[in-house]
């Protein structure tokens, strides 16, 4: 062998063997034997949600709801604010999606007003009617509003991760999506919709007073009074499955919220009916003793995204820094709930966007299909090219087969998805794998045609058709990697598998299938080339 | 085995018949999206998609009683895949973005009636309007951006007429194979977007191989004239034409009769796409290069006409580039004849 052959053959027989130990996870899974595991890849081929099933997930976040609760909070600060100042004032309210409007009695409070006002520095302050002082409109600046959107955003990730992570799917993809939605990938979750609503619930808890003073019957009837608002109880009945829902009148005043939680876990009680019980912090604990204290006798709802879960009567101060959600639930509800409460609320509602789920069964068929139609096409190319080009078609089958083998070691290699088109595009690149040796062998016919020996036949022909070969693939490739950028999923794993097997098939053609022509011209003087 | 041994067809003879077939192909194509609508599957649309097979012989009415149950009644139920499989697609052009989905809906209403181990839900789509419009939009540009690029590709590869061939070929290759999946009542979707794309770089695989013959053979002065130049290198890579057409299509169809349902459309357009494409590359691309340099010839000609002119009577020298020299020994040998 001479110096030049020898290069190449190692190049190939190294690109071969690492590309099969990159396959050979695949093929065994988790039947690798430990030798193998410690120094080796065990990096497995990704199968994509169409093909293992699983749910794809594009969330939504209300991001506008973010500022509008940002506004809320300043209405009622202001409002502290200005008691604190002595300043009488009419109302503080939210008036648009940007503004806080305060109005005081008289025009004699200018400097409290201010006072109160310098704090709120990330506010655009003005006076609607001009001169007069009674009325100050607060708006949020830009930059502000920026701020919060994109805080916002951050923080909806985070907690939708931690949910996720602690609700325990295997290989989870969230991902944001433009600025205002995420992608959430799941593979294999089975329970869809309990995955959805432990993902997507917003969480607000909340804890207010009952309002007992007032009758619900009459608030229903439409005179609900001033600082008080109708909430329901839903429950399910365990038997029928109905749904009944409670109504209560619930105080406005928000007297504690889910942040001074530090913990929440599920727990069977003794009737083997499950709750959560909460832990507070130090503030939380605190606090929820002084409500305790303050309100004896008089009933506490626990509301979790207006909902409410339970009102016990305080029996007396709670100071131990612990609470209970109890409620018709299941384990998994329960279980679900306490996920929920220790990651945290999501700061902004979400909806769904876009779903796609596959069940197992379908995924399961994918593959058999997909399967199927490769191995019936490829062997369909294979013979067929060994029909028409004898010998070298045998070569070119070769070529095919290291081009497949390069391909799924890639795919393993890189972590890349294997969808169902991905799937076809495989499929497709050993239908135009093929053209590139076709490109070859045609020339080699031409040179042979010309009267030329076999040796300068092969060498005129692969110059020749070098050229074309990069042109035909690059114009290809081109369409691919733009399929790549714009593609979702499935469509991706398509690009990514035409791409690299176009790549492989130039590199099979050009390189492996020239040297195996080489080698055998150096061992053998043949005269008459079968093609 | 040679199918293809010095065949010396005049392919561009054909080019009239070609362009009327082609036209009244790309004609018939439009005029069924245009009385048809374009048909939009969910991923442009909007909407709902929900796959269930069914462990009995599928009730339709019963299905289709229960939907209206729950509001459901503009819901379209059919088959999916063969009868024997008992599978069944329900679509509707409603979304929800309520964490309580449609689908959940439905599965309620089928386990009310044929119980928790009568059906399988196998898939479930819903794509909301604001996503549908956004790939909708993705889908476009995607196919626009796939043709500029290789409109430069081939610019800069080539001369500006091979590739204003090739893009009309493209153009072609696309136009019918979308007036196929109009005329075969087959939805636009994400994956017969991808098929136009493949479609593109596959069809532009076979032209550019046409062209570096050409560009090859000019380069060689081989042809007497410019349209046996043509004819000559479309004759020579036949064989290899016919043999890679001959080997994508074979995967192609088995893609198309193994592949399941899921991709049905896509393998549907892949298949039109292969045929199409092939013969866009001799029939249609081939022929716009040479309508184009015929063009180009009488173009020079005069204004190498009135050059020799201005020379004569500015006694400068012209400017005139070796391009335009060649085409002008072109334009001789032509009128030669």
């Amino acid at each position: 062998m001479n110096r030049n052959l020898k290069w190449r053959f190692l190049l190939i027989a190294g690109i071969s063997i690492v590309s099969i130990i990159y396959i050979i996870p695949s093929i065994f899974g988790p039947k690798l034997p430990y030798w193998w595991k410690k120094p080796l890849p065990e990096e497995k081929v990704h199968l994509g949600l169409d093909l293992q099933g699983g749910m794809h997930l594009v969330l939504g976040v209300k991001l506008d709801k973010a500022i509008e609760n940002a506004l809320e909070a300043t209405a009622t600060s202001l409002k502290d604010g200005m008691r604190r100042e002595g300043v009488i004032y009419d109302y503080t309210k939210r008036v648009d999606d940007k503004s806080v409007e305060i109005r005081v009695v008289k025009e004699r409070f200018v400097t409290q007003v201010d006072d109160v006002l310098k704090d709120y520095y990330n506010y655009h302050i003005s006076y609607p009617y001009q001169g007069d002082r009674t009325k100050y409109l607060l708006t949020l600046k830009p930059a502000e509003i920026n701020l919060i959107r994109k805080s916002a955003f951050e923080q909806a990730i985070k907690t939708i991760r931690d949910r996720i992570d602690q609700f325990g799917v295997m290989e989870p993809t969230v991902a944001k999506q433009r600025d205002d939605r995420i992608l959430i990938q799941l593979p294999g979750v089975k329970d869809t919709q309990r995955a959805i609503a432990l993902i997507g619930k917003t969480a607000q808890l909340e804890f207010r007073l009952v309002d007992d003073e007032h009758s619900v019957e009459k608030a229903l009837q439409g005179d609900v009074p001033e600082g008080s608002q109708i909430s329901y109880e839903r429950s399910r009945d365990k038997v029928t499955g109905r749904i009944t829902k409670k109504p209560y009148l619930l105080k406005k005043t928000v007297l504690m919220t889910g942040e001074v939680l530090t913990d929440a876990r599920m727990q069977t009680g003794e009737y083997g009916n499950a709750h959560v019980s909460m832990a507070f912090n130090k503030v939380g604990g605190k606090l929820f003793a002084q409500i305790t204290g303050e309100n004896v006798n008089k009933r506490l709802a626990i509301v979790l995204d207006d909902n409410v879960y339970s009102a016990p009567v305080i029996r007396e101060k709670i100071s131990g820094g612990r609470a209970q959600i109890t409620g018709s639930f299941t384990d998994d509800e329960a279980n679900d709930l306490a996920i929920v409460l220790r990651a945290g609320a999501l700061p902004a509602p979400v909806e769904i966007l876009e779903q796609r789920t596959v069940g197992p069964s379908l995924g399961k068929d994918s593959i058999r299909r997909g399967l199927q139609s490769l191995i019936f096409g490829t062997i369909l190319v294979l013979v067929f090219m060994v029909i028409y080009y004898k010998l070298s078609g045998l070569i070119a089958d070769f070529a095919v087969f290291l081009n497949l083998l390069i391909l799924m070691a890639f795919l393993a290699f890189f972590r890349a998805t294997l969808t169902l088109p991905g799937v076809a595009g495989i499929i497709l690149t050993v239908g135009m794998a093929v053209d590139n040796n076709v490109l070859v062998f045609e020339r080699i016919r031409e040179e042979l045609d010309l009267g030329k020996t076999v040796k300068a036949a092969i060498a005129g022909g692969y110059d020749k058709a070098f050229i074309t070969i990069i042109d035909s693939s690059a114009t290809t490739l081109i369409a691919a990697l733009i399929l790549y950028q714009f593609g979702t999923g499935p469509i991706k794993g398509f690009a990514v598998t035409l791409s690299i097997g176009l790549c492989g098939s130039v590199f099979t053609a050009v390189v492996v299938s020239r040297f195996i022509y080489d080698w055998f011209l150096s061992k053998t003087n043949i005269t008459k080339l079968s093609i | 085995m040679r199918f293809f041994k010095d065949t010396r067809i005049d392919f561009l003879g054909y080019w009239k018949w070609a362009f009327l077939g082609s036209g009244l192909l790309i004609a018939v194509g439009i005029a069924s999206v245009i009385i048809k609508g374009p048909k939009y599957g969910i991923d442009f649309a909007g909407g709902t998609i929900v796959q269930v097979k069914f462990t009995d012989e599928v009730d339709f009415p019963k299905i289709r009683e229960g939907l209206a149950e729950i509001g459901l009644a503009d819901s379209i139920i059919q088959n999916y895949g063969p009868k024997t499989e008992r599978e069944v697609l329900i679509s509707m052009k409603k979304t929800s973005s309520s964490l309580k989905g449609l689908s959940e809906d439905i599965k309620e209403i089928l386990t009310n009636l044929f119980s928790e181990k009568g059906f399988e839900i196998r898939r479930v789509e819903m794509v909301g309007p604001k996503v549908g419009e956004d790939l909708r939009q993705q889908g476009l540009w995607a196919i626009v951006f796939a043709i500029m690029g290789i409109l430069l590709y081939a610019w800069w590869r080539f001369e500006f007429s091979f590739s204003i061939g090739a893009i009309l070929a493209l153009l072609h290759d696309t136009l019918i194979t979308m007036g196929a999946i109009s005329l075969t009542n087959r939805e636009f979707s994400l994956p017969v977007v991808a098929a136009l794309l493949t479609i593109v770089g596959y069809s532009i695989n076979d032209t550019i191989v046409v062209y570096d013959r050409v560009r090859e053979n000019v380069r060689l002065n081989k042809g007497e004239n410019y349209i046996e130049t043509l004819n000559m290198s479309i004759n020579q890579t036949l064989g290899r034409t016919f043999l890679t057409t001959f080997t994508t299509f074979l995967v192609v169809v088995c893609l198309f009769i193994f592949g399941g349902q899921v991709i049905n459309d896509f393998s549907f357009a892949l298949v039109i796409g292969v045929i199409v494409g092939t013969y866009s590359s001799i029939f249609i691309a081939s022929p716009f290069v040479l309508i184009i340099h015929n063009w180009n010839v009488s173009r020079t000609r005069k204004s190498a006409v009135s050059s020799e002119k201005s020379r004569i009577a500015a006694h400068t020298g012209p400017k005139v580039t070796t391009s335009k020299i060649a085409a002008m020994k072109k334009a001789q040998q032509s009128s030669k004849k």
